[in-house]
């Protein structure tokens, strides 16, 4: 076994057993945000790999998770549960007597979303730039304008409520370190080569050989899957969910996640979609009322927002690649190996 | 459906449409010459109907005065924020400055909430435009009237200032080539920041005239008009200053008589712009006024 895998899967092993303690000692607040950071790190990965390594830039993200998130949850929610939601107008009655597991309801969330980005992909990715962003937008906000109004399938406006909390640390996180390994293993293999280059340029990918439109679909198509997954994540981990949770500043979020992290860099969305979501929280202490001594401080609701918007436009005008840019973090990198070994390169010489 | 009923309808489609027209030609001139969309383009018209409300209210200038100190400053902000957020990335890849774009429409959009606050303001009243006239059975409130009249007259003005002035000639010289026109010694920069003025002017007089006809302003009241607009002059042919006016009324007589004769799907209103950009880029990629793109290898 390689010293990389080794240390890899020391790890996630060292991880799972500091999840196991923070489970056992946070408070349920706590835990949440640490539910949420492993969610943004699956929305920031499914983002990455449509936006990052294959430079399609979609801005239709809620949607997905839309999808997802209403599928598991009507997949969870008990038949009791679904009467008491459904007052205004009865529930469509081949959903009304379903109730699944967690786990079943998860992945057919992300296949949900994953057959509703091939339905969107397939037309429109022959787009380009800034006519492809416009569309996926549409296609985010055309979900959301339908999930308002298709009462008896999603309830309407009014939402969903006590949707079932199965989300928990060992889900969210178990998601996550799936989602990582898996983006790790295609970026690293022949369809990440193909995604990468067809960033860099499409007709010279094409000219090699790529088929562009199979690589864009599938790179689309995953990318829905896991932000179905997120969404479902999301869903059962809030237990309540409505169509204006979707709107466009829900995929601002994650975007601001991918463009700190580094638009292409598997490391730095993991790092930023942790360090966002905890400063999203920490930062609410900017919206209430601060007391330093006898100075108070006025709150000002949505100043969180503001800072977050600077933070973006300061990363995007100053320093555009992001804490990571396209790299990535690596042992030898962390150690310091490859420093180390090109001294000892230079010395030889 | 009566007759009186469908000539308001038709005024109401009419005035949104020139609305829409109006806005539309703010996007269409900013790609047309940086090729990039103007995300904060809702966000400067919001500002210039806040600021024309501020002034009002506030500072309780008599309204045309207002409309004109409110239409300069939304001008000169609308410059600003390309200078800020545009310029800095003149020769970066088209993804950062359509993030830093979004980036500057939320930020705008947050500081509208934190500054204004989030609670919807009531836009005053002005008796010359708020009156309801009656014409033969049908009452239309007379903004309605004043708008197309508004944008046919800023539209014609527009049209000369492109086509027999000498910055007009700059800025159709920028959107072919932008090195040619440079080497022409024409100050690219001055023009690209002349344009964001005039988008910018258009969007705040759009602002203005909505707050009369929908007098309720929100800080995020950008964002949709501001979207569909863009999908007006895409629909329109993005570029093209005719195409996006009439984008801008196809958008606007359709969503309303869509209303007015199904009215099943009002609920789908919203969606309507949507389904209509999608179906445009896929039958006809660049617009119905567009013209034919040849492939860059």
């Amino acid at each position: 076994m390689k010293k990389e895998t080794k240390l890899n899967i020391l790890a996630i092993v060292i991880f799972i057993g500091l999840l196991f303690v923070f489970n056992k000692t946070f408070d349920s607040y706590k835990i949440r945000i640490l539910n949420l950071c492993a969610i943004y790190i699956v929305l920031g990965l499914s983002m990455n790999l449509i936006n990052g390594f294959t430079g399609l830039f979609t801005l239709g993200h809620a949607g997905f998770m839309a999808v997802g998130a209403y599928t598991s949850a009507l997949l969870t929610m008990s038949p009791a549960m679904k009467e008491m939601n459904f007052f205004l107008k009865p529930i469509v009655p081949w959903l009304a007597n379903v109730e699944w597991p967690f786990l079943p309801a998860l992945i057919m969330a992300g296949v949900m979303a994953g057959i509703v980005g091939f339905l969107i992909g397939a037309p429109i990715l022959k787009l380009r730039d800034d006519y492809l962003a416009i569309a996926t937008l549409g296609f985010g906000e055309i979900l959301r304008v339908i999930f308002t109004n298709t009462q008896s399938l999603t309830n309407g406006a009014l939402g969903l409520k006590s949707v079932p909390n199965y989300t928990n640390v060992w889900w969210s996180f178990g998601t996550a370190i799936f989602t990582i390994i898996f983006m790790v293993f295609l970026i690293k293999g022949s369809y990440g080569r193909a995604l990468k280059a067809i960033r860099e340029d499409e007709i010279a990918a094409e000219a090699m050989g790529i088929n562009l439109f199979k690589h864009k679909v599938m790179s689309f198509v995953m990318g829905a899957f896991f932000a179905g997954v997120g969404g479902a994540l999301l869903g059962n981990l809030l237990g309540t969910i409505d169509p204006m949770m979707f709107r466009f500043i829900l995929t601002f979020n994650i975007l601001l996640i991918v463009v700190l992290g580094g638009i292409g860099s598997i490391t730095g969305t993991v790092i930023s979609a942790v360090v966002v979501t905890v400063a999203m929280e920490g930062l609410r202490v900017l919206d209430g009322d601060i007391d330093i001594g006898s100075f108070h401080i006025e709150g000002i609701p949505g100043m969180r927002m503001v800072v977050f918007s600077v933070l973006l436009m300061l990363v995007i005008l100053f320093y555009n690649q992001g804490l990571m840019g396209t790299n990535e973090l690596t042992w030898n990198r962390i150690l310091g190996k490859k420093r180390l070994q090109k001294s000892l390169e230079r010395q030889v010489k | 459906m009566t007759f009186p009923i469908f000539m308001q309808h038709l005024t109401n489609g009419i005035s949104l449409g020139s609305l829409y027209a109006l806005i539309a030609i703010g996007y269409t001139m900013v790609y047309g010459i940086l090729r990039l969309i103007n995300f904060a383009h809702g966000e400067i018209f919001m500002l210039g109907a806040y600021a024309a409300f501020y002034l009002i209210t506030l500072v309780a200038l008599p309204w045309y005065l207002a409309f004109i100190v409110a239409i300069i400053a939304t001008c000169l902000f609308g410059m600003l924020v390309e200078r800020g957020a545009y310029r800095p990335l003149r020769n970066s890849p088209r993804i950062s400055v359509l993030i830093s774009a979004i980036g500057a429409s939320f930020l705008l959009q947050n500081l509208g909430i934190v500054i204004f606050g989030g609670r919807p303001k009531a836009f005053p009243s002005i008796p010359m435009f708020n009156n309801i006239v009656n014409i033969g059975g049908v009452s239309i409130v007379s903004v309605t009237f004043y708008i197309p009249i508004i944008t046919i007259g800023l539209l014609i003005a527009l049209v000369y200032v492109i086509n027999h002035t000498k910055v007009g000639m700059a800025m159709r010289a920028v959107s072919k080539d932008y090195e040619a026109a440079r080497l022409m010694a024409i100050d690219v920069d001055k023009i690209i920041s002349l344009t964001f003025g005039i988008g910018s002017l258009l969007a705040a007089v759009g602002g203005i005239m909505w707050g009369l006809k929908f007098p309720s302003l929100m800080p995020v009241m950008g964002l949709m008009p501001g979207t569909k607009c863009f999908i007006a002059a895409v629909v329109g042919g993005i570029g093209n200053i005719r195409g996006a006016v009439l984008g801008g009324f196809i958008l606007g007589l359709c969503e309303i008589m869509i209303v007015a004769f199904l009215p099943a799907l009002t609920g789908y209103r919203d969606a309507f712009a949507f389904i209509l950009l999608i179906v445009i880029l896929l039958i006809k990629p660049t617009g119905l006024m567009g013209e034919t793109l040849t492939e860059k290898v």
